[in-house]
């Protein structure tokens, strides 16, 4: 397979943005992509798009990309993958430019939680996530699905709710410097532990908001790279990984087998390991998912993730800095958008360009896990080719 | 000590599904079980999914599990059926590995825990009878 590198990235800001549907969104996302292409990018060089969109607010998604983004040209592909929608859209227009099908490939991300379009919207998303028929008559909405996962955690690790409150703060504080995060405010501990509780052992703070926007990326084969930038920034690899989506036969509640799957299969192709990585961009849906993350990532052991973030491990100034952006507790979380805005985060990161930089960053990883907890995708990103 | 809500969103039980939603009619949890493998599954399905057998169906299971994992709703999210309230999932006794998402009543919320035993009984809406669980009385196991 050909060498793919990123070559522009661009998204709009994460927020409620009521007046503007995906139409609107998508053309503002992937102008400041084109803005962003050192060399500058010709509209007309783009061959081919690939648009993950979890809910259709706008109409039909492939059709309202080309339209509202002057594609009418080329072939778009909708990707729909439940939360790893974002780094699965960079996984197939990573496979379509490294296998040589095309050269300058689109990748764009977009959703509208926040819609006002229709009252029953939130819960036709709802019904998205989880299977109506068994679970959720009983009351398990989607984050008490997760709830149930790291309620199970607390109880077998020895991590506390002071924990999941550290990873909000730490979150929160590394919004503020970013002009795209939603919740651009720091918390105390004591907020955070304080604050209703939504689902045990969730508080509100514990939550990622409800969040509109887009994002965009540029992907080019190596051969074109030179075309746009003399600081590219490479795919390294990409990985994708499954278990059941219904809690029946999930025997461990302690992991999310799906990232350990995709991070394997990223690592591999990357030709490195956890310790490798230097920035990550990790689904932090919620604050206990993130703890749960670290270990299913690799970068703690088993039940030892409350020591990243008692250490200060994961923070700014700290080895392994983990959602410099403010991830999706604070920055946002508009699910199509998420995995592609964290790819941006991190193309920014590699060059140096971080309005939250991680001093000499080379290696980044981005992770989405949902459907709730049966999909994960990776991407594992470099400024150095090899 | 629990009151039943004024409404509960029901499932519409399919082919597959009815022996489970309305094994309560007569006492009974109905829990799919492989004849060829003798494991049981949930939910209900043409197929064992680990030895792919055909030979499956509703068999009645004892009702009687443990707490694996459990989280209090305390937001309004559905309507009619008002916070706070135990969703857990229980660990069926017959087969650890077949987990049940229900709720957990007659039980004061900070008093629920993980590895509690409980029993299921039936809450009749319409023609279904809910499976739902409460602290198992006697020895669970």
């Amino acid at each position: 397979m050909r060498r793919v590198a990123v070559v522009g990235a661009g998204m709009t800001a994460f927020g409620e943005h009521f007046g503007l549907g995906i139409k609107d969104l998508l053309p503002m996302a992937v102008s400041e992509m084109a803005a962003s292409v050192d060399k500058g990018l010709d509209r007309a060089d783009i061959q081919a798009a690939w648009f993950g969109e979890l809910t259709t607010t706008d109409g039909f998604p492939a059709g309202i990309l080309a339209d509202s983004c002057g594609l009418l040209d080329i072939p778009v592909t909708r990707v729909e993958n439940a939360c790893a929608t974002g780094n699965d859209a960079v996984r197939n227009a990573t496979y379509a430019v490294g296998s040589g099908a095309f050269d300058v490939a689109l990748v764009v991300g977009a959703d509208k939680v926040r819609e006002s379009s229709a009252r029953g919207t939130f819960w036709e998303w709802a019904g998205l996530t989880r299977d109506m028929a068994w679970d959720y008559p009983l009351g398990l909405v989607a984050p008490a699905n997760f709830a149930l996962h790291v309620a199970r955690y607390l109880h077998e690790s020895p991590a506390t709710r002071e924990h999941m409150a550290m990873v909000a703060v730490k979150n929160h504080r590394h919004a503020l410097p970013n002009p795209k995060a939603q919740l651009r405010f720091e918390i105390t501990v004591e907020q955070a532990l304080n604050a209703p509780v939504v689902v045990a052992p969730f508080g509100l703070y514990d939550c990622t908001p409800q969040s509109d926007g887009a994002a965009a990326l540029l992907l080019v084969s190596e051969d074109a790279v030179d075309r746009y930038t003399d600081h590219p920034v490479w795919v390294r690899g990409v990985g994708l990984g499954l278990d059941r989506v219904m809690h029946q036969h999930k025997r461990d509640m302690t992991t999310f087998p799906p990232t350990v799957k995709a991070s394997k299969a990223a690592y591999a192709m990357a030709g490195i390991g956890p310790e490798d990585v230097d920035v990550a961009e990790v689904h932090d849906c919620f604050t206990g998912v993130e703890l749960i993350s670290y270990e299913d990532l690799g970068f703690a052991d088993r039940f030892m993730a409350y020591k990243l973030i008692e250490d200060g491990v994961t923070a700014i100034g700290g080895a392994k800095p983990v959602n410099p952006s403010g991830g999706l507790k604070a920055k946002g979380h508009p699910p199509g958008a998420t995995g592609v805005a964290q790819c941006v985060e991190l193309f920014e990161q590699l060059r140096g360009e971080a309005a939250n930089q991680v001093d000499g960053a080379r290696i980044g990883l981005a992770h989405n896990v949902g459907g709730p907890t049966a999909v994960s995708a990776v991407t594992v990103l470099s400024n150095q080719r090899d | 000590m629990y009151t039943r809500p004024e409404r509960r969103l029901l499932p519409d039980p399919t082919a597959e599904s009815s022996a489970f939603w309305t094994g309560g009619r007569d006492g009974q949890l109905l829990i799919h079980r492989c004849r060829a493998c003798g494991r049981w599954f949930h939910p209900p399905a043409p197929v064992c999914f680990r030895c792919r057998s055909l030979d499956v169906g509703p068999e009645p299971a004892s009702g009687r599990g443990r707490v694996a994992a459990f989280t209090i709703n305390r937001q309004p999210w559905i309507p009619g059926f008002p916070p706070p309230y135990a969703v857990a999932m229980i660990e069926l006794a017959d087969e650890p590995d077949v987990r049940l998402v229900s709720n957990v009543v007659d039980v004061p919320v900070q008093e629920m825990h993980i590895g509690m035993a409980v029993e299921v009984f039936f809450e009749q809406w319409e023609d279904v009878w809910l499976p739902l669980f409460r602290p198992a009385t006697g020895d669970a196991r």
